[in-house]
C-alpha cells in the first residue's frame, strides 16, 4: 500500500486542461459545458456502440478515460446500459450483423438520444464502404446528430466532438 | 530429404525472409499431410477457401522447417474435402466459415452450423465467388446454441452489445450458482466482407486495408500483407526498411501490453494499475504520434518498405523514452507482484494446463504462458531479428498471472529489442515499389504480432487482388478461452477474456 500511496504522489496530476473549441477560448468552453451539463442534468453519460469497427477507434475512445483526458473528471461518463444514456457514441461502419443490434440500442435510449459517429467508418463507410455485409456509415442505419471523423480520431478530437455537439444543442 | 511424410509433389518455396513453401496436394494426400503433420509436433495456423483459380481449399501448416502451404483443388461440381477438424480442433470453425463464404464444405465435420452467416446474406449466396454482385439480406438465422440440462442449471446470454468499451460477440454461459458449467461463444457480428472488398482494391493500396483487420495489430498486419505481396513479387526491401519494420512492429507490441497491464489490474479490482498504466500507454503513443505521425502506427509499412523514419535526435529521445519506460513497467511490476489482493484474483484463473493448449492449437501470447514455446521473431528470425536475438517469454501455469508475466516480460525484452534497433539502423533507401508481376502468382506473410501469428495469404492475376486470406491468431485462442472458464466464477469471466484479449474484428473479418 504505501509503495501504491509512493507512486500515486510521484506522478502527481497529468490531467489537462479540456480542449477549447478551436474558435473559442478555453473559459469560455468550459462555461458552455457547464451550462450543457446543466441542461442535461447533473451528468452527461455515454454509451459507446461499437458496430462494426477495426477496434482502433475504441482503443482511442478508451484514451479519453486516461488520466491525461479524464472525462470522468468533467461529468462525462461512459455507462453500461443505452436505458441510463443521454447519447450513443457509435463507431465502424455498421456491418448487417450489428444493424438490428444498433437500431434496439436506439429504441431503448431516452430523450434526447444524442447520437454521434465516430471515426472515418462511422461517418461515410470509411475504407469497408456498403457491401454484401456492410451497411456503410452509421447514418444509414439510425439518424445522426454530429460526425467526428478521423482514422481514429485521437482522443482530443473525439472530446471536442462531443463538447461542440453539445453546445449546438444548448 | 522430404519437407513432409505423403506428399508426391514436391513443395516450392516462396521467396520471403522467412521459410515458406506451397505444395498442391490430391484429397489422400491432404489428410496425410495434416497427419505427418501431427506426428512431426507441427500445428495448423490457418485453413481458407478460394476460388480464384477455380475452387480450392488450403491449409498452412508450422513444421519445424518452416511454413507450408497445402492446396487441394476442388471440382465445381463437388467442393468438398476430407473433415481436419476431427485433427485439428482449431479447423472446425474455419471450415464453418469457408462454408459460408464459398460453398465449399468438410465432408464428414461433426459440426456444420453456418458462423460467419447469421443472416446477412441468404444461404445460396456466396460472397467470395468472383460472380457475385450486391445483395439483400438473408433471413435471420435463429442459432441453435448447444443446451445444457441439469438441476439447477440457467443460462446467461450476453451480448452482440457489451457493457463496456468492446467489439460486439455473444456469449451464453450455462452456470450452477455462479460457476460456469459451459460457454459457448458467437461470433461474425463485425463480419463486414474484408476480403471481398480486397479484390476490389490495387494490390499497392490494399496495404491499407490489411491495417485496419484489427487496429490493434495494424503493423503485423500490413506487415504481412506487404511480405506477402512482395513475395508475390519478387521484390526484396532496402535494408533500412527491414529495420524500421521491426521497430514498428515491437513499438506496437508495447503499446498493447501496456493497455492489456492496466485493464487487467483494473478488471482485479486495482483501478491504479490503470490509472498508472493508462498514463504509461498515452507518453507512448503521444511518442509514437510525434515520430511517426499516427498514434497507432497505421499505414506506416507500406509496399516495398516504410513510409516513416527517424533522424539521429528522435531515435534519441525515443531510446530515452524506452529507458524511462522501463524503470516505470519495474516498479509497477513490483507493486503488482506484491500486491495479495491482486495475486489472489490472478493466480490460478482461467487456467489453459499445456496438455490442454496443446490439444486445442493455443498460439501467441497465451500460447507462451500455457508453456508452448512458440514465437516467429526466434524460431525463424528474420533480419534484423537474426541479429538481435530476441529472448522468449514463457510460463507453464497458464492461468491469468502467467498471462499478466508473459506481457511484463515481453514488454521488457521488447522495450530492449526496441533500443538495440535504434542504435544499429542502417542507411539506405526507405521502399523500393514493387512491380506487379503478368499472369498469376502468389505469394504469402507471417508474422508474429503481439497477439500471436498473423498470416496473409495473397493471389494475384495480371496486377490484380484475385484473393486475400487474412487470418487472425484469435482464430485458435476463441475456443480455448472456452475451456478456460470452466469452473471458474461468473464475476472472474471479464478478467479472463481480458487475459487473452482476442480480436472480434479480426476473427470476423
Ligand atoms: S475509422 Fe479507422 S480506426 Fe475507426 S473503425 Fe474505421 S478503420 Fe478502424
Amino acid at each position: 500500500m504505501l509503495r501504491i500511496l509512493k507512486r500515486i504522489a510521484q506522478t502527481g496530476i497529468r490531467t489537462e486542461p479540456a480542449p477549447p473549441r478551436a474558435d473559442l477560448p478555453h473559459e469560455e468552453s468550459l462555461r458552455i459545458h457547464r451550462e450543457l451539463l446543466a441542461i442535461l442534468g447533473d451528468a452527461l453519460t455515454i454509451r459507446q456502440v461499437d458496430a462494426g469497427s477495426c477496434n482502433g477507434c475504441e482503443l482511442e475512445i478508451h484514451a479519453v478515460n486516461n488520466p491525461y483526458y479524464n472525462l470522468e473528471g468533467l461529468g462525462i461518463r461512459f455507462v453500461a446500459s443505452p436505458r441510463h444514456a443521454d447519447m450513443l457514441l457509435v463507431t465502424g461502419p455498421v456491418s448487417r450483423h450489428m444493424a438490428e443490434a444498433l437500431r434496439r440500442v436506439y429504441a431503448a435510449t431516452p430523450e434526447p438520444k444524442l447520437v454521434v459517429a465516430v471515426g472515418d467508418c462511422g461517418c461515410d463507410g470509411g475504407i469497408f464502404g456498403e457491401g454484401y455485409a456492410s451497411c456503410g456509415r452509421v447514418a444509414n442505419v439510425i439518424p445522426v446528430d454530429f460526425e467526428i471523423p478521423g482514422c481514429p480520431p485521437p482522443p482530443l478530437e473525439i472530446m471536442r466532438g462531443i463538447l461542440t455537439l453539445l453546445r449546438s444543442k444548448a | 530429404m522430404t519437407l513432409l511424410e505423403g506428399l508426391r509433389s514436391t513443395p516450392a518455396p516462396l521467396p520471403a525472409p522467412v521459410p515458406i513453401w506451397h505444395v498442391e496436394v490430391t484429397g489422400e494426400e491432404w489428410l496425410a499431410a495434416a497427419r505427418s503433420v501431427v506426428a512431426a509436433g507441427g500445428r495448423l495456423v490457418a485453413l481458407w477457401g478460394s476460388a480464384a483459380d477455380g475452387l480450392s481449399v488450403a491449409a498452412a501448416y508450422v513444421i519445424h522447417a518452416g511454413l507450408i502451404w497445402v492446396e487441394l483443388p476442388l471440382p465445381a461440381s463437388a467442393p468438398v474435402y476430407p473433415d481436419l477438424a476431427s485433427i485439428f480442433p482449431a479447423a472446425g470453425r474455419m471450415q464453418r466459415a469457408t462454408a459460408d463464404l464459398l460453398g465449399i464444405c468438410a465432408s464428414g465435420s461433426v459440426d456444420q452450423r453456418p458462423w460467419f452467416r447469421h443472416g446477412a446474406w441468404p444461404a445460396d449466396y456466396l460472397p467470395l465467388h468472383p460472380g457475385a454482385g450486391a445483395c439483400e439480406a438473408g433471413e435471420s438465422i435463429d442459432y441453435p446454441f448447444v443446451k445444457v440440462a441439469g438441476d439447477g442449471v440457467h443460462e446467461i446470454p450476453v451480448g452482440p452489445v457489451h457493457a463496456g468499451i468492446i467489439e460486439p460477440g455473444h456469449f451464453r454461459f450455462s452456470v450452477v450458482g455462479e460457476k460456469v458449467l459451459r460457454l459457448e461463444e458467437r461470433l461474425g457480428y463485425t463480419h463486414k466482407g474484408i476480403e471481398r472488398r480486397f479484390t476490389q482494391l490495387p494490390p499497392l493500396e490494399a496495404h491499407r486495408l490489411a491495417g485496419r483487420i484489427s487496429g490493434d495489430s495494424t503493423v503485423a498486419y500490413a506487415f504481412a500483407y506487404c511480405m506477402a505481396l512482395e513475395s508475390a513479387c519478387g521484390c526484396a526491401i532496402p535494408e533500412r526498411a527491414a529495420w524500421l519494420r521491426a521497430l514498428l512492429l515491437e513499438l506496437e507490441r508495447v503499446a498493447n501490453h501496456l493497455g492489456d497491464l492496466g485493464a487487467l489490474g483494473n478488471d482485479a479490482g486495482l483501478a491504479f494499475g490503470l490509472a498508472q498504466f493508462s498514463r504509461l500507454r498515452e507518453e507512448w503513443l503521444r511518442r509514437l504520434g510525434e515520430d511517426f505521425g499516427h498514434r497507432l502506427l497505421m499505414d506506416r509499412i507500406v509496399p516495398g518498405g516504410v513510409a516513416a523514419d527517424l533522424d539521429g535526435p528522435a531515435a534519441a529521445r525515443l531510446a530515452r523514452h524506452c529507458d524511462s519506460l522501463e524503470r516505470e513497467v519495474r516498479a509497477l511490476r513490483d507493486i503488482y507482484e506484491g500486491h495479495a489482493g491482486l495475486q489472489d484474483r490472478f493466480i490460478a484463473a482461467g487456467r489453459v494446463t499445456p496438455a490442454l493448449a496443446g490439444r486445442l492449437g493455443l498460439t501467441g501470447l497465451a500460447g507462451r504462458a500455457s508453456g508452448h514455446a512458440i514465437d516467429l521473431r526466434c524460431d525463424h528470425p528474420w533480419p534484423p531479428y537474426d541479429r538481435l536475438a530476441p529472448g522468449m517469454a514463457t510460463h507453464r501455469n497458464g492461468d491469468v498471472a502467467a498471462r499478466v508475466t508473459v506481457r511484463f516480460e515481453e514488454t521488457q525484452e521488447s522495450l530492449r529489442l526496441i533500443r538495440e534497433i535504434l542504435g544499429s539502423l542502417p542507411n539506405s533507401a526507405l521502399r523500393r515499389e514493387p512491380q506487379l508481376p503478368r499472369g498469376k502468382t502468389r505469394g504469402l506473410g507471417w508474422m508474429e504480432g503481439w497477439r500471436g501469428e498473423v498470416l496473409v495469404a495473397l493471389e494475384l492475376e495480371d496486377g490484380a487482388i484475385r484473393r486475400c486470406h487474412c487470418h487472425d491468431p484469435s482464430w485458435q485462442n476463441w475456443p480455448v478461452l472456452e475451456h478456460a472458464v470452466i469452473g471458474n466464477i461468473v464475476p472472474d469471466f471479464p478478467l479472463i477474456n481480458k487475459s487473452f484479449n482476442l480480436s472480434y474484428s479480426g476473427h470476423d473479418l
